[in-house]
């Protein structure tokens, strides 16, 4: 099919700064896109709608270069992704629920997003008053012995709402399907036209445990659409709070995943030291989370001298601890019993769907994106990935424990270099009205990808934002397939996929 | 001794075992909250919650047949009957004569019964899968805990309870067959009452749990009276444990007041032991795979099978 320069050569080009590249496409171009990710020479990284237009953004794998194409739709469709690329399925589901965008040839036209319960049917584009939706039907199983387990959407314990249909032999697990959407709040709605600072806000409050990586994406978006910089002492401190949160992230997790095995003595060590990455972030920048603290041209706080001692005292314990945490994990044999070889993803399935964050790794997918694009400030301090190659529940376990050293070496480092200066610069909105900026961030869940266009008198018009999660959890149902049902929540926590970074 | 006194003394055991029960559930509680660094709940909470659930009102399924509410009853009956018989404080009670190995066995195997049957009652997926495990479990745990009461009568001559703790009691040697038993009945006590590693009394995660899973559909008094008897069934065993393996304290038949007085000190000295270990051992593990409890279980027959054997080659030589 020959490279990317070839399928674009006559497609119009539009402006777009940063390592992105843009074009617009007719169906024809759209749908050698399609054909050309799903041969394994791209990664399709996100497929949105706005408007009557869909844009596909993805990378090229031999030359890693990021582009998105947009492809007009007044009529209200597009040649189908998902009917050559398996994975754009339910963006392609979201889409026609939410902007009415419908794709031509697509297999599964179900809803996704839309459970019926809307006031209006394609909110997003030209809302229609909702009609009543068919029953939701669940793929189905074959076989005598075969019985369904319904779990969810509300569960026995405090977690985020999903609905889980296993069809099981027995305690093998046959079939696991899901059905997310429990959580949508129209956040694309919600961020249309409005301006800077209240787009931020929505920006930082898709999901909390995500918070600063989803404020970096869309801090990075603004200003590439501006072509500015925030100021280097700015970026220096971006990377440490995306760091913070990460520790806080990964530890709660390591935690969560012994705890699921009842292995509950690890999640009360792991938790007690979540706290104090909490209670540090707090005291270096004035919140736990560090909500809100990333804008689009900077930051809203400088880290004061006492917080640089604090995360020094606060690494210091960690390294005294968590090396002993590591290895009561590594030596528990019943433990290891339960992650060791459960819940196995294979290279091939975390390659097609280009999945994320410690799921793509732990399989062997060596993607992460402060390597590729790569962006400041990790450049200088980024080395290559941590990867395993098992796949299992304990190699999520180990890219996890291994992350956590990275991310404490790389704050170490910046601490040392850290720049004086001020932290936030103002940036001119309106002279960029109409542009488009892109971004891709690595959250802790995986790589978060935020693209907006800048609306007239600063506001902003449109924006999206993709969580690693949306590829992450199709690979969940794969992992789980010939694991018994006992085992899932293990293999669940090990992805630890968001609801409602996905749900939007 | 009278009749009323024998009675009464009777009857004292079996308000202690109640009592006792909810107390002892508090304090595993509170020991484990304590190793896993966090503050616990008070001592009588499980107290508070048996009488805040007694106050509610039971809210049934519309499908639930009579089974599903009688099986409450029976169940904490059973229990109750059983926890009762085990010689605590004193040996030698006016119903030791019932208070039979093999008795005991069949008590909680009724109850287990019920509960498997009222588990899928209602017919919601958890409580088949609940009760499908149970039911694995119990094919198991069973056998072992008919191992054990051979290796006992046969080492004691009798399978009824207060005779195993005197003939212990009185032995001086050390038997081998004496120590399998007590590990295989550790194991079957763990299984039985549905600890780590084979399940974990704190989950509320849908799809490992095996008892929550069954009794998921009970509300009010009727899962007041499930959580006692689960509590009673803890008690039962460290109580049987304590009786036949370490008997010491017990006070025996026509003893004065002030030894079964003693005796009731070292009744609730040994579950605090029992209890303690309990915990330590739960804090340490991790829960084991559904499919690899069989082998769990399957180590309690072969110690109890083991036990039988020694006890016939010793005895033949």
């Amino acid at each position: 099919m020959g490279s990317l320069a070839d399928i674009l050569r006559n497609a119009q080009p539009e402006p777009m700064n940063g390592e992105w590249i843009s074009h617009a496409v007719d169906p024809d171009v759209w749908t050698d896109i399609a054909k050309f990710i799903a041969a394994g020479d791209a990664d399709l990284t996100a497929l949105w709608g706005y408007e009557r237009c869909v844009r596909m953004a993805f990378m090229e794998r031999t030359t890693t270069q990021y582009a998105i194409v947009s492809l007009d739709c007044p009529d209200r469709k597009f040649p189908s992704v998902a009917l050559h690329h398996v994975p754009a399925q339910r963006l392609e589901r979201t889409i026609l629920d939410v902007y009415g965008l419908e794709a031509i040839g697509a297999q599964d036209r179900r809803p996704w997003q839309d459970h019926g319960t809307w006031k209006a049917s394609s909110p997003g584009g030209d809302a229609a008053p909702a009609a009543a939706l068919p029953p939701y039907e669940f793929l189905t199983a074959g076989g005598a012995p075969l019985h369904q387990i319904p779990v969810g959407p509300v569960h026995a314990g405090i977690i985020e709402p999903g609905h889980f249909r296993f069809t099981a032999n027995g305690e093998t697990v046959v079939r696991l399907e899901e059905r997310l959407g429990y959580v949508h709040k129209g956040v694309e709605m919600l961020m249309r036209r409005k301006p800077l600072a209240q787009a931020a806000k929505v920006a930082a409050r898709i999901s909390g445990d995500s918070t600063v990586a989803s404020s970096f994406a869309f801090a990075r978006a603004i200003e590439s659409a501006c072509n500015a910089q925030a100021p280097p002492r700015a970026q220096i401190l971006r990377g440490i709070m995306a760091e913070m949160e990460r520790l806080a992230n990964h530890f709660g997790d390591i935690g969560s995943i012994c705890n699921d095995a009842s292995f509950s003595i690890m999640q009360a060590h792991c938790h007690v030291l979540r706290e104090r990455v909490l209670r540090a972030s707090e005291q270096c920048f004035g919140h736990r989370l560090m909500m809100d603290r990333i804008v689009p041209g900077g930051l809203t706080v400088d880290l004061p001298q006492a917080g640089v001692d604090e995360l020094h005292r606060l690494f210091g314990e960690i390294d005294r601890e968590f090396p002993h945490l590591v290895d009561v994990y590594d030596t528990a044999s019943s433990m290891q019993d339960r992650t060791v070889r459960t819940g196995i993803v294979s290279r091939n399935l975390v390659e097609q769907f280009a999945a994320g964050g410690v799921v793509g790794r732990a399989s062997g997918r060596a993607f992460d994106a402060r390597k590729s694009p790569g962006y400041a400030p990790y450049p200088d301090v980024f080395g290559n990935p941590v990867i395993r190659s098992a796949g299992d529940v304990d190699a999520r376990v180990w890219v996890r424990i291994d992350e956590i050293a990275r991310s404490m070496d790389m704050i170490r480092k910046w601490l040392e270099t850290l720049p004086d200066g001020h932290v936030l610069e103002s940036l001119n909105l309106s002279s960029h009205a109409g542009r488009e900026g892109a971004s891709l961030v690595e959250a802790f869940r995986g790589d978060l990808f935020c693209w907006i266009r800048l609306g007239t008198d600063g506001a902003v018009e449109h924006c999206h934002i993709r969580d690693a999660s949306w590829f992450q959890w199709p690979l969940l149902e794969a992992a789980i397939e010939g694991n018994i049902v006992a085992d899932f929540p293990l293999c669940n926590k090990s992805f630890n996929c968001s609801y409602s970074g996905h749900d939007l | 001794m009278g009749l009323i006194a024998a009675l009464s003394i009777q009857f004292a055991q079996m308000l202690l075992v109640l009592a006792l029960a909810p107390l002892l559930l508090g304090f595993t509680r509170r020991l484990k909250a304590r190793l896993l660094r966090r503050q616990g709940s008070s001592l009588i909470q499980p107290y508070r919650d048996l009488l805040k659930l007694l106050r509610k009102e039971a809210v049934l399924a519309d499908n639930a047949s009579w089974l599903f509410r009688v099986a409450p009853y029976l169940i904490f009956a059973a229990t109750w009957v059983a926890a009762a018989l085990v010689p605590t404080f004193a040996t030698g009670l006016m119903f030791s004569w019932s208070a039979d190995l093999i008795v005991i066995t069949a008590l909680l195997g009724s109850a287990r019964f019920f509960l498997a049957l009222a588990g899928m009652d209602i017919g919601t997926s958890f409580g088949g899968i609940g009760s499908s495990r149970e039911a694995m479990f119990a094919s198991f745990a069973e056998p072992a805990m008919i191992m054990i009461a051979f290796t006992m009568s046969l080492i004691a001559g009798s399978t009824q309870l207060s005779e195993i703790a005197e003939f212990v009691l009185s032995t001086t040697q050390l038997r081998v067959s004496l120590g399998l038993a007590l590990f295989a009945l550790i194991i079957v006590a763990i299984a039985e009452n549905g600890r780590i590693p084979v399940d974990n009394p704190a989950t509320h995660l849908e799809l490992t749990m095996v008892h929550e899973a069954m009794i998921l559909e009970y509300s009010g008094r009727h899962l007041a009276l499930i959580e006692m008897a689960s509590a009673l069934k803890l008690l039962l065993y460290l109580s049987l444990i304590g009786c036949m393996f370490f008997p010491w304290g017990l006070a025996p038949a026509g003893a004065s007041a002030a030894a079964m007085t003693g005796g009731v000190a070292a009744y609730v000295f040994k579950l605090v032991i029992g209890g303690a270990a309990l915990v330590v051992f739960e804090t340490s593990i991790a829960k084991m795979r559904v499919f690899r409890v069989p082998e769990f279980l399957g180590v309690a027959l072969m110690l109890g099978l083991l036990g039988i054997l020694l006890r016939f080659v010793s005895a033949g030589l």
